[in-house]
């Protein structure tokens, strides 16, 4: 029994292991790598090991059905290119183990890269009012690789001596475009590896949010959870089918130069201009999540893939559940399981999640999987430039120290379910968020809370002016409890203001996140006739609730 | 008494960024009182070859965590880490975990 005052002593140190041992599985050979907290394994056992976890994953989730069309989201990154080379992998094996589903990739093209504006001085931008975090002092060094010394020098800008930096209370990382030689050389990296994989492919554009459709933002119906036994019949159909009919042969890849068009100059432009305009280097970050998402949602729908599998590892996952609490987000936006329903029709998976990101390191190494490596927005950024960076340093430092925090924050994730709410914001039905589609958690009664005290000051932002637009009176007509009932008397004046319309849609993460921008304009068009139509909506349903004698459900579902 | 070295130095996933984009560099390490261990590498490498933000790459005595060090194919964890000696003709990588997806 534990007592107050007992000395237990330190534990006994564990022997790291070592070259001499053997391997822990196959006790022959010389390991080659350390996984989890101590294990050497040898090349062998360790791709046996990495490829069962993948294949284990996609089994036991028995959501992707024989003959299913599944897009893989490929970055170029490490972990993605991974996944995508699992794939391949098992689908070239003998018939029995052969992965059954049909797939696609898609690759992202024109993804930010981190570029100092300001000659001579990298600022950074911190989520909070200015001046109240204190800034690292002393001397900063300032210079440039030699690539980016070069574009600078076009510009007359060279030479940048080691100075002084002082605290500024607003410090700004900037981020804009990569230039196109930048953007053709990575092109030219990417497609031979699309042509070897041999799957259909779409290289799409970044630029492309401008032309989506505001339907990308709604929540198509859910086809309806399949049976227990299903998954198992449709297996033994569709072996039974290839027993029977001769192999199709994999399609080969379409023409290339249909699929990569350069983006009109305009719209290269007008991104540009958004995420210039974007204060902070965590709200650029989560911009360019969520278009990247909705990007690859409308290619998904247009092309008939249901699925969609990301290249998201274990590790990645811990610091993105992190991030989101830091963020505000809860566990209504993003839930860290296999799977992730909220696009509806549409489902996101991710089989390698219980891979670390040492794992896929070391597999991409030592089995030579194909990488691009891609500058990104937060390249080379310090520790303290986004609350991503932070909670990654956060995480991967405990990790050095204690092996298992990946693991055990993965695993409690799994375990925590949000609390059912009653009342019809619950389920499919309930308000979503127009940009990252969580379930919106609007209890206007609970003004205790941030979002709560949000929402109520969003009404008092749009103060009560004389209706004359609608000559709605005001008084009875505010229906008590539901969404809108604080905002009602002040929706019609609201409903022409487009950052209004928008920021109410919006989950508390998005909210904050939209702080960070000085307007809603540059936002890509889709997004604030989504917003609009919305309120529109919202505003007419609420304005029959009013004149129906009987508050029943059809009646209102079916007006 | 450590004779010079001739070792190759590696850098992936991102690392090159600080090292001028190059991956390869074939150094010579010279001669020292002190046998070469990668603990010695480390600094040498930061006085000679890192171009920029120290930081990134290395905390302390050792890599910044997230970055992962392979001595001729091999995990460092197995020989030692930082108290690697190297031989000549040794091979090290230097893999930058935390860019990509």
């Amino acid at each position: 029994m534990c007592q107050v005052g007992e000395d237990y002593g330190e534990p006994a140190p564990r022997e790291p292991p070592r070259r001499e041992q053997k391997c822990v599985k196959c006790k022959e050979a010389q390991p080659v790598v350390v996984i989890r907290a101590g294990d050497a394994f040898c090349r062998g056992c360790f791709k046996a090991f990495y490829i069962h976890k993948f294949r284990a994953m996609l089994g036991k989730n028995r959501l992707i059905f024989p003959g299913e069309k599944v897009l893989l989201a490929w970055s170029g990154g490490p972990s993605s290119s991974s996944m995508v080379w699992q794939v391949l992998e098992g689908l070239s094996q003998d018939s029995a183990k052969r992965l059954r589903f049909v797939p696609g990739v898609i690759f992202i093209d024109g993804i930010l890269a981190s570029v100092g504006r300001t000659p001579g001085v990298f600022t950074l931008a911190l989520r909070s009012a200015p001046g109240r975090i204190p800034f690292p002092r002393g001397k900063w060094q300032i210079s440039h690789s030699s690539s980016r010394k070069h574009r600078l020098a076009e510009r007359g800008l060279e030479g940048f001596p080691l100075g002084e930096v002082a605290p500024h209370p607003a410090w700004l990382f900037s981020a804009c475009g990569r230039s196109p030689e930048e953007r053709a050389k990575t092109l030219a990296e990417v497609k031979p590896i699309l042509q070897a994989i041999g799957f259909p492919w779409h290289v799409v554009a970044l630029e492309e949010v401008f032309s989506l459709p505001p339907s990308v933002l709604r929540c198509s119906s859910q086809e309806p959870a399949a049976p227990e036994g299903a998954y198992k019949a449709a297996v033994d159909s569709f072996l039974q089918q290839q027993r029977v009919l001769p192999q199709p042969r994999v399609q080969p890849p379409r023409d290339p130069q249909s699929l990569v068009r350069p983006p009109a100059a305009a719209q290269t432009e007008a991104l540009s201009h958004l995420f210039c305009s974007v204060r902070t280097l965590t709200a650029k970050e989560e911009l360019l999540q969520t278009l990247r998402v909705h990007l690859i949602l409308h290619v998904a729908r247009a092309h008939g893939y249901s699925k969609v599998m990301t290249g998201d590892s274990c590790t990645r996952l811990a610091i993105k559940l992190m991030t989101n609490l830091a963020l505000g987000r809860g566990l209504g936006a993003w839930r860290p399981g296999f799977s992730d329903e909220r696009h509806g029709d549409v489902v996101v998976v991710r089989p390698m999640r219980e891979h670390t990101l040492k794992e896929v390191a070391f597999y991409n190494r030592l089995f030579s999987v194909p990488c691009v490596f891609t500058p990104a927005v937060d390249t080379k950024a310090p520790e303290k430039a986004s609350i991503h960076r932070l909670m990654e340093a956060f995480i991967l430092r405990l990790q050095t120290q204690f092996p298992s925090t990946v693991s055990t924050v993965c695993r409690t994730s799994e375990k925590l379910v949000k609390a059912p709410r009653d009342g019809p914001a619950a389920g499919d039905c309930g308000p979503r968020c127009l940009l990252c589609m969580c379930a919106l958690d609007i209890d206007t009664a609970d003004s205790a809370t941030a979002f709560g005290v949000q929402t109520s000051h969003l009404s008092q932002i749009h103060s009560p002016t004389p209706l004359t637009e609608t000559g709605t009176p005001q008084g009875p007509c505010c229906s008590p409890g539901g969404a809108w009932a604080q905002g009602c008397c002040q929706r019609s004046s609201r409903r022409e203001d487009p950052q209004a319309c928008i920021v109410e849609q919006l989950c508390y993460g998005c909210r904050v996140n939209m702080k960070d921008l000085p307007s809603l304009e540059p936002l890509p068009q889709y997004i604030l006739a989504e917003a609009q139509l919305r309120t529109q909506r919202a505003w007419v349903l609420a304005e029959l609730r009013d004149c129906l004698i009987e508050d029943s459900d059809d009646e209102v579902g079916q007006s | 008494m450590a004779a010079p070295l001739s070792v190759e130095v590696e850098f992936g996933g991102g690392a090159e960024l600080l090292f001028d984009g190059i991956k390869k560099h074939q150094v010579t390490l010279p001669g020292q009182e002190e046998p070469w261990d990668i603990r010695n590498l480390l600094v040498w490498i930061k006085k000679n070859l890192l171009k920029e933000r120290p930081e990134l790459f290395i905390q302390g005595d050792s890599v910044r965590p997230g970055i992962l060090v392979l001595i001729n194919d091999a995990d460092w964890e197995l020989l030692g880490e930082l108290d690697y000696q190297l031989q000549d003709q040794d091979s090290v990588l230097f893999i930058s975990t935390l860019h990509g997806g």
